[in-house]
Formats: structure tokens, sequence, C-alpha cells
């Protein structure tokens, strides 16, 4: 074969090979999506983060807008603190709340902002101040056992307790 | 028997096994070394890309097609069960791209090329051309085991992005245009849960691996074949065998240091 003609075929190979990885980086994968545009941090302090993880999503009405930064926590207060990075497209009133929420009954955990209804927005920094924890599982069994201890009372309660 | 004998026949085995082991260690050292030499001389190794990589493709395009669409059958039949037949994008790329892809290639490179190169240096040997060459001073390392190794320690990379991106198209061709997932939902699900480096990155890495492994026993069997028909054929019956379960090992090790820890 002549020399040309290999060079271009094994080019072809290689450039075949080269958009077969972009594609499997941009289509399949998250690199285009990889961080919002611009974007703004907020924070929010948690009694209870759950299981919620870095790089899970921010939504307001189901709708993503923005990820998780980072979560850490604060030893003064003896919360969980979490940085978001919002979008800069969407402001939201200062008396916006932040709930930690599960998708479906088995799915990831994400934060829900819920818009209030002030006239200033928050400010790129700000906490959110209205929060409302993870739902912990083995807190809501437990409080059901309790309360149907309760209702027995008497020996039964000793019983539930263990 | 007596037992001594036994003994004594055991101890030869894992000698014999050692020193093979050895050997083939330090013809691992001579084609590592031989390495910068076939890179200077590329051309010698773009024929080779040529007979590997380019001749592989189009086994690699159909298989890479025809396991990503069966994985999309197979795994659209399971989670349609639980109401998430959008997930089957997000399943068969993953499956893709951390295992089947690496793997399933590196198996297929090992019947393909694998093969083609035992039998191909074997024949060299027998024929005595390796043995033309050391007269002349050509050390054949450099000149015919080098480039063939460097050939296949970029072919099959290459080889493997193409199968997965084949693959994931397969799969869109089933979920989206047969079964009529939402193509939205299909793809949007697949980003959410690919990461770039964690599962794209780690599957690039293990193909760098496989054909690292998978290059040297072919060439190292055929190097090392004996120069009859007979010799020839059982290397390559072994280049076949021992490559696909070194790859089968160094993807369950590779695997459990990659994947095991959650982020």
């Amino acid at each position: 074969m002549e020399k040309k003609t290999l060079e271009t075929l094994v080019g072809l190979f290689v450039v075949l090979g080269a958009l077969a990885l972009i594609f499997l980086s941009l289509k399949a994968a998250n690199l285009a999506s990889f961080s919002f545009d611009s974007t703004y941090p907020l924070k929010a302090s948690f009694d209870n983060v759950g299981g919620l993880k870095i790089r899970a999503p921010v939504k307001s009405a189901g709708v993503t807008i923005g990820r998780i930064k980072s979560i850490s926590f604060d030893d003064k207060k003896f919360q969980g603190v979490v940085s978001m990075e919002i979008d800069r497209r969407y402001q939201f009133p200062a008396d916006t709340s932040a709930k930690i929420l599960t998708s479906g009954l088995l799915g990831d955990q994400y934060i829900g902002l819920d818009p209030g209804g002030d006239d200033k927005n928050l400010q790129a920094g700000d906490s959110i101040k209205l929060t409302q924890s993870a739902v912990v599982l083995e807190d809501l069994i437990g409080k059901a056992l309790y309360g149907k201890a309760a209702e027995g009372g008497g020996n039964r309660q000793k019983e539930a307790a263990k | 028997m007596n037992p001594v004998d036994l003994l004594c026949a055991l101890g030869a085995r894992v000698l014999r096994w050692l020193s093979a082991l050895g050997h083939a260690s330090l013809f691992f050292g001579d084609l590592v070394r031989h390495t910068p030499a076939a890179l200077r001389r590329f051309d010698l190794a773009l024929v080779q890309i040529y007979a590997i990589g380019n001749l592989s493709l189009v086994i690699i395009i159909t298989s890479g097609a025809a396991v990503g669409g069966v994985l999309a059958l197979q795994a659209y039949y399971a989670l349609d069960r639980y109401g998430a037949a959008e997930s089957v994008g997000l399943l068969v790329a993953l499956s893709l791209l951390r295992e089947l892809g690496p793997v399933l290639t590196a198996l297929l490179y090992a019947g393909r090329a694998g093969t083609s190169l035992t039998a191909e240096i074997g024949l060299m040997k027998a024929g005595e051309q390796l043995a033309a060459m050391e007269m002349m001073a050509v050390d054949p390392r450099s000149r015919v085991l080098a480039p063939r190794f460097v050939a296949g320690i970029v072919s099959l990379p290459l080889l493997a992005a193409i199968f997965s991106a084949v693959g994931v198209g397969g799969a869109y061709l089933i979920a989206v245009k047969l079964i009529g997932i939402d193509s939205a939902a299909f793809w949007s699900q697949m980003q959410d849960g690919v990461d770039v480096f964690k599962d794209v990155g780690n599957g690039m890495f293990k193909t760098i691996v496989f054909g690292v492994a998978s290059t040297f026993i072919a060439l190292y069997m055929g190097y090392e074949s004996e120069a009859t028909p007979e010799g020839v054929a059982k290397a390559t019956t072994r280049t076949v065998v021992f490559s696909s379960v070194t790859v089968l090992v160094l993807d369950f090790l590779l695997t459990s240091l990659m994947f095991s820890t959650k982020p």
C-alpha cells in the first residue's frame, strides 16, 4: 500500500476514535453541563442533611436551577452547612425557604427552594434562613413505634422501648 | 510413585513456572526499553496501527451496536417493571463505559489482532527471519516487536471508545426509535449519572492497561513459540486463552480499585 494512503487511513481511524471519545464525554457524560454558565453562591444550614451529596441538584418547582457545591459542618451551631451554586438567571426573594427532599421513595436527595414573598432578593453569599431538614426514616419509624407504645401504655410501653 | 519423586516433580514444575514468569517479566522490560525507539520510527508503528486498528473497525462497530441494542432491550424489560424505563440510557452508558466497552473490546482485540500478531511473529521465527535480522545486527525486538507493542497500546483505547460510542448509539436506536422512550429523558438521565472523569476516564485507563497486557501476551507468545507449525498453532491458542483470562482478572482488580468506594 502506498504510504500516503496508509497515513490517511490511520489518521481516519484516530479521528474516529477521538470523535467517539468526544461524543462520550459531551453527549453521554456531563462535561457540557458540568457547571452552569454563571452562578452565584447561596448557603443554607440544616439540622440534618441526611444523605445529601455534593453535586446533587437544587430545584425549584421541580426545575433544576443549581447544584450543591459543598457540605460542611458548623461546630458552633452544630448544623450542616450546604453551599449551593444557583444559576444567575434566577433570583429568589429573601424569605425563600429550603427543604431537603427525596425524589421518589428511594431516589436521591436534593434541595427544593420555595420562594417567599419578600420584595428584596437573595444576594450572592447570603444564607437561607428558613430550612427544613431531611426526613430520616429511622426517626419516623422510631416516632411511630413510640406513638403506638404510648397508646398501649403500661407494660407494652417498656417492651416497645426496647 | 514414591513421595520423593512426587515432591521432585512438583518442585520442577514450580521452578519451571517461576522461570517462565521471570523470563516474561524480562521480556516485558525489554519491550518497554525498546518503545522509545519505536516511537522515533513511527512509520513502522503506523503500518501496525492500520493492521490492528483500522482492520478491526468492522468487528468492533458491529459488535458495539449489537451489544448496545441487546443491553437496551434487556434493561428496558427489567426497568419498565419499576416505571423507570427512561433510565435505560443511563444503565447502558454506565455498563458500556465502565465494563463492557473495555472488556469486550479487549476480548475481541485478543481474538482479532492478538492472534494475528502471535501467528505473524511465530512464523517469522519459524522462517528464521528474526534470526536473520539478528545476524544483520538489527534487534528484532526494536524493529519487529516494539512497533507492534506501541500500535496495540494506541489502538485498543481508540477501539474501545468507538465500541462504547456505537453501543450508546445502538441503545438509542432500540430504546428511542423502536421502543419509544422519550429521547430527551434518555439523554438527560444518561448525562445526569455518567461522570466524565469517574466513568469515561477510568474506562479509558482500563483500556490502556488491557492494551499493554494483551499486546504483550500476544507478542511474547509469538516470540517464544516453538518454530514448528504445531508450535505456532499452540502459541496462537495460548494468546487467546491467556489474554482473555488476564483481561478479565485485571478488570476485576481495576474495578474493585476504581469503583468500590462511594464518592
